[in-house]
């Protein structure tokens, strides 16, 4: 089972797919100002991810090299489109708050990077494992990068106010620049510092 | 090592048919999987669309839209009319069809469609929707018989998508009661901030038109001098959303103007208020 263990962990904090693999960082922006889209985000992508994983491994000894990438692509993308189907049906105000970002999952350079990586070489079982903890690292990140957004930018968790801000008659002066793009960048990159300095064996070479 | 990172993966042998097999299997599987999820799920997500428009209807109106029976609350106060745009007059009884009905009315159908519908020039057409509907169902909020606030659709192009949602005017159809967008793709956290309560709480008492009647409600870049007298008319921009909010500034003021709503209003006026 050690191997199942190590497929599911090592996405976590070791190759955490944002924070040591530099990956799906467009939606890891676009999503992360509030907790609750950080979160339906993050299934999402942990489901495309898992199942795409799964799928494309059991196929993996039939697939041509040549069309390799467009099968992928193929599978990827219907269940982008069953997942984005899903959350217009029965979670329809997270669905229209993530509006576009569902659809770019497909885009997401971990769902293809896990098929052409691991699932294209390795059983189904642990290709889904891999895929689910990915999705777990993916989210992980993308939740803590919330969490700070939503509190620092509208003095909010999930949705629950916290620090009541001066409009509201509170003490609080929400920093408008946690709700604009350039401050997940930022707090990425401290997520960054913070994991190699607790890891130094991820750092690189000099 | 068991788990395998490195190296070619274990594709399978080039060959033509392989290759249109494989290929045809995956689009069959996939194409299923996809058209069953639409198909199956779409009353769904359509009864979903017809709750949110309802929903924002109330937002428009600044009714509580939680814990309430939306349906019920709808049907109790709410009068759907149909009107004719360009004059303003309410379309009743024989002259509706199956296709101009107050309870399927598809504002994109109509826009679209070559006798409902119709083009708009160029130089006119300030909202960026180049079709528009030639009629419209606007929802008359009734009180104790008498109608207290008049809300009516509207729809402009932003940075990125389409903005689809309701204004609502208070029953001098002077000032501006809300407004509310209920479907559009604008970057979440910049221009999606025209969702923002606090943003849509600056609408409320504007005036739309002055004593004269001529609009003048803007969206301005930046914040509104409130000591200016022209403050009554002016709406602040949202910052990092310049081109989402000159989509909102032009669509109300298409929307309200002569191409859009005026001739209804001036009309419904003449009807509430006898003469202007």
């Amino acid at each position: 089972m050690g191997r199942y263990k190590e497929a599911f962990t090592a996405p976590l904090f070791e190759r955490n797919p944002v924070a040591v693999q530099i990956l799906g960082i467009c939606s890891a922006l676009a999503v992360t100002t509030r907790i609750e889209t950080a979160l339906v985000m993050s299934l999402a992508v942990t489901a495309v991810v898992s199942l795409s994983n799964l799928s494309i491994s059991l196929i993996r000894k039939q697939v041509p090299g040549s069309i390799r990438i467009i099968v992928e692509m193929t599978i990827i993308a219907s269940l982008v489109i069953v997942v984005d189907q899903l959350l217009k049906a029965f979670a329809y105000e997270v669905s229209k708050q993530l509006s576009i970002f569902v659809g770019l999952i497909i885009t997401n350079c971990i769902v293809l990077g896990r098929a052409e990586v691991f699932a294209l070489k390795n059983p189904p079982g642990i290709s889904f494992i891999d895929g689910i903890g990915n999705g777990l690292g993916y989210g992980m990140l993308l939740l803590s990068v919330a969490f700070f957004r939503e509190l620092l930018g509208s003095g909010k968790l999930a949705g629950i106010p916290v620090l009541t801000p001066q409009s509201d008659g509170g003490w609080y002066l929400p920093n408008g620049l946690f709700l604009l793009a350039p401050s997940g960048f930022i707090l990425v990159g401290l997520f960054i510092w913070a994991l190699r300095t607790w890891k130094p064996e991820l750092r690189e070479e000099e | 090592m068991p788990i395998s990172e490195g190296g070619w993966p274990e594709v399978a042998a080039e060959s033509i048919k392989r290759t249109i097999i494989v290929a045809l299997g995956v689009c069959f599987v996939c194409s299923v999987l996809v058209s069953t999820a639409a198909v199956s799920l779409h009353p769904i997500q359509e009864e979903n669309k017809r709750l949110d428009r309802i929903r924002n209807i109330f937002i428009a109106e600044g009714l509580p839209v939680r814990d309430v029976d939306l349906k019920a609350v709808y049907e109790a106060t709410i009068q759907p009319r149909m009107i004719d745009l360009s004059t303003g007059a309410s379309i009743q009884g024989a002259d509706l069809n199956r296709k101009l009905s107050i309870q399927g009315f598809d504002m994109r159908a109509m826009a679209a469609d070559p006798e409902y519908g119709k083009q708009l020039p160029a130089e006119k057409d300030i909202a960026g929707i180049k079709r528009m509907p030639k009629y419209m169902v606007v929802y008359l909020a009734m009180q104790s018989g008498r109608m207290e606030q008049i809300i009516l659709p509207v729809y402009g192009k932003g940075l990125w998508s389409t903005l689809y949602g309701f204004i609502a005017l208070d029953k001098d159809l002077r000032t501006i009661h809300g407004i509310t967008f209920y479907e559009h793709a604008e970057t979440p956290g910049l221009g999606g901030e025209i969702d923002n309560p606090r943003w849509k709480d600056i609408w409320k008492g504007k005036q739309a038109f002055d004593e004269k009647g001529t609009l003048r409600i803007e969206v301005i870049k930046g914040v509104v001098d409130t000591s200016r007298p022209e403050a009554r008319y002016q709406i602040d921009g949202l910052s990092g959303a310049t081109r989402t909010t000159q989509g909102v500034d032009a669509l109300v003021r298409f929307w309200l103007g002569s191409d859009g709503y005026g001739p209804f209003l001036k009309r419904l006026q003449e009807e509430l208020h006898g003469q202007v």
